[in-house]
């Protein structure tokens, strides 16, 4: 199904104002609906080649795997956890990409202990299957509503899930950027993976801790929306502001709009007409 | 590296770094830091140091415990908060080494699981942060050098940067005809959706205005704009919409 007419993407990845490498990558396919970011760790530039790996391995594997079976068709193999194969297919395709970057890591000095944060999204039939590893982030603009989707997967998250910390407090921390969870630097990793409804107007923001450190939420909600109606200079903007406040770090955004509602063609009739599309 | 500077009526006792994950403070010679008065509890209060935050805890003490004049049960310390046990003043130091490690700030590494090693000792060179990135084998050095890479940053997230000067917009014609409006915000939106619709930024440089949507394009001083942003000066006359007004400094 070609999602091009529901879906519109647009990416932005900048270097900042501080470091020479962009060691983010970022991809999107708005027809197979899918949109991937990936922010990359290691020395000298181990970073850049794991971030550029994930994004091109799984858009490539996961281009050719909603190619064979759409995301929305429910996963019966699953047993006990009735998920769809949208599902299913990013967690297969993220073991992939893990264990290429991890053998990568492994057969190179250079690449030793590499790895990469990583978020993904595939929408299909209304819904967003999002998976995500690390402190890279997906927001949700909804009217005057923006609000963080998934939680990080870092130090200073754990620390305020157990109370050590408030969310004020940690903005005064010391310890950021400390990720319990990469891709590439483990022979398997767990992805955290959740599907969500979505509706006409939403905006879906992915990005790395190079936006979400460096601007407050309030202002990346406001940004979105009051330029929400262009994409491009939204995602400009944003990654401007990124680097009004110093730009200490590679910043990338993709930014999702959801233009119209895209049901998924069930039953034969339903597919018959979706080769149409 | 965090230390605290121990005193007593403004005389200097005695310097102590944090180098253990918990230090206790009290009046019993089992503490790592003693302090020999009636006034403090024999187990006055702990500080629990997580690579580069650390966090006070009273422990039930008798006289309590205060941070900057306020009593306090746990408290995540701050550069240059003064603790207060009895008559003594325990001022917290966190300094960010001065450097050349601002390259690697902001630098996402990983932390295993398990491995919660001890903050660095001294300022870790640019290069050794950069060279010993998280592996296995290399875990305790990788968290070594990410507390080098953080600790020199500031510790506040950033305040969003802006200009010196506080902009504003006063309508020249239509219904609301002297109306003043502040912009405060980092982005105000001109105009009508649907219509035509121009976004005011303000940045550290200043204010610019860019058109976001409309077949026509802003004017400026009687000149149409192009897709650019464009920087506004005191005094210019903008055009959205049908509607004039000028952006001034107040």
């Amino acid at each position: 199904m070609n999602l091009s007419d529901a879906i519109e993407i647009v990416g932005h990845s900048d270097p900042g104002m501080v470091r020479s490498h962009n060691e983010d990558s970022i991809a999107n396919d708005a027809r197979n609906g899918l949109a991937i970011l990936a922010d990359g760790m290691g020395g000298y530039n181990a970073g850049e080649v794991a971030s550029g790996m994930a994004t091109t391995v799984l858009m490539t594997e996961l281009q050719s795997a909603i190619a064979q079976r759409a995301p929305f068709e429910y996963d019966a193999d699953s047993g006990a956890e009735f998920r769809t194969h949208a599902a299913r297919m990013l967690r297969d395709q993220i073991a992939k990409a893990n264990h290429s970057i991890f053998s990568a890591a492994q057969s190179q000095p250079q690449y030793s202990g590499m790895g990469t944060t990583l978020v993904v999204a595939i929408f299909y039939d209304n819904k967003v299957s999002v998976a995500h590893i690390g402190d890279s982030r997906l927001y949700r603009q909804r009217g005057s509503e923006f609000v963080q989707v998934t939680r990080d997967h870092s130090l200073l998250q754990e620390q305020i899930d157990s109370g050590m910390l408030t969310a004020e407090e940690a903005k005064h921390s010391q310890n950021k950027n400390l990720v319990t969870r990469a891709l590439g630097i483990d022979p398997t990793v767990e992805a955290e993976i959740h599907d969500y409804e979505t509706r006409p107007d939403d905006i879906y923001l992915l990005c790395s801790d190079g936006l979400s450190d460096m601007v407050e939420d309030e202002e990346i909600g406001l940004t979105l929306e009051t330029l929400g109606g262009n994409l491009n200079l939204a995602a400009q903007q944003l990654v401007q502001m990124a680097n009004d406040n110093g730009g200490r770090d590679n910043v990338s955004v993709l930014l999702v709009r959801i233009r119209k509602e895209y049901p998924a063609a069930r039953g034969l009739f339903g597919r018959f007409l979706g080769w149409f599309k | 590296m965090a230390k605290l500077i121990l005193s007593m009526d403004g005389l200097v006792l005695k310097e102590i770094t944090l180098t253990k994950e918990r230090t206790t403070i009290g009046r019993k010679p089992h503490n790592d830091i003693q302090i020999d008065n009636l006034a403090v509890s024999g187990e006055h209060a702990v500080i629990v140091t997580i690579l580069n935050d650390s966090f006070l805890e009273d422990l039930g003490s008798t006289n309590g415990t205060l941070v900057n004049g306020q009593p306090i049960k746990k408290h995540f310390l701050q550069p240059n908060d003064v603790i207060e046990l009895g008559k003594y003043k325990l001022k917290y130091i966190n300094e960010a080494p001065k450097a050349a490690a601002a390259a690697d700030f902001e630098k996402t590494m990983v932390l295993r699981p398990g491995t919660m090693p001890r903050p660095a000792p001294a300022p870790v060179q640019t290069s050794a942060a950069s060279a010993s990135m998280a592996t296995a084998a290399n875990a305790a050095t990788a968290a070594t050098a990410a507390t080098a890479a953080t600790a020199a940053a500031p510790a506040q997230a950033p305040a969003p940067a802006a200009p010196a000067r506080q902009g504003a917009i006063q309508l020249l014609s239509g219904a609301n005809v002297g109306k003043e409006l502040l912009l405060t915000k980092a982005l105000t939106t001109l105009g009508k959706p649907g219509v035509q619709v121009a976004v005011i930024t303000r940045r550290p440089q200043g204010y610019f205005i860019t058109h976001v949507e409309g077949a026509n394009f802003p004017v400026v001083n009687g000149k149409t704009l192009d897709a650019q942003a464009h920087p506004l000066n005191d005094h210019d006359v903008i055009e959205i919409a049908g509607t004039k007004m000028e952006f001034f400094y107040k």
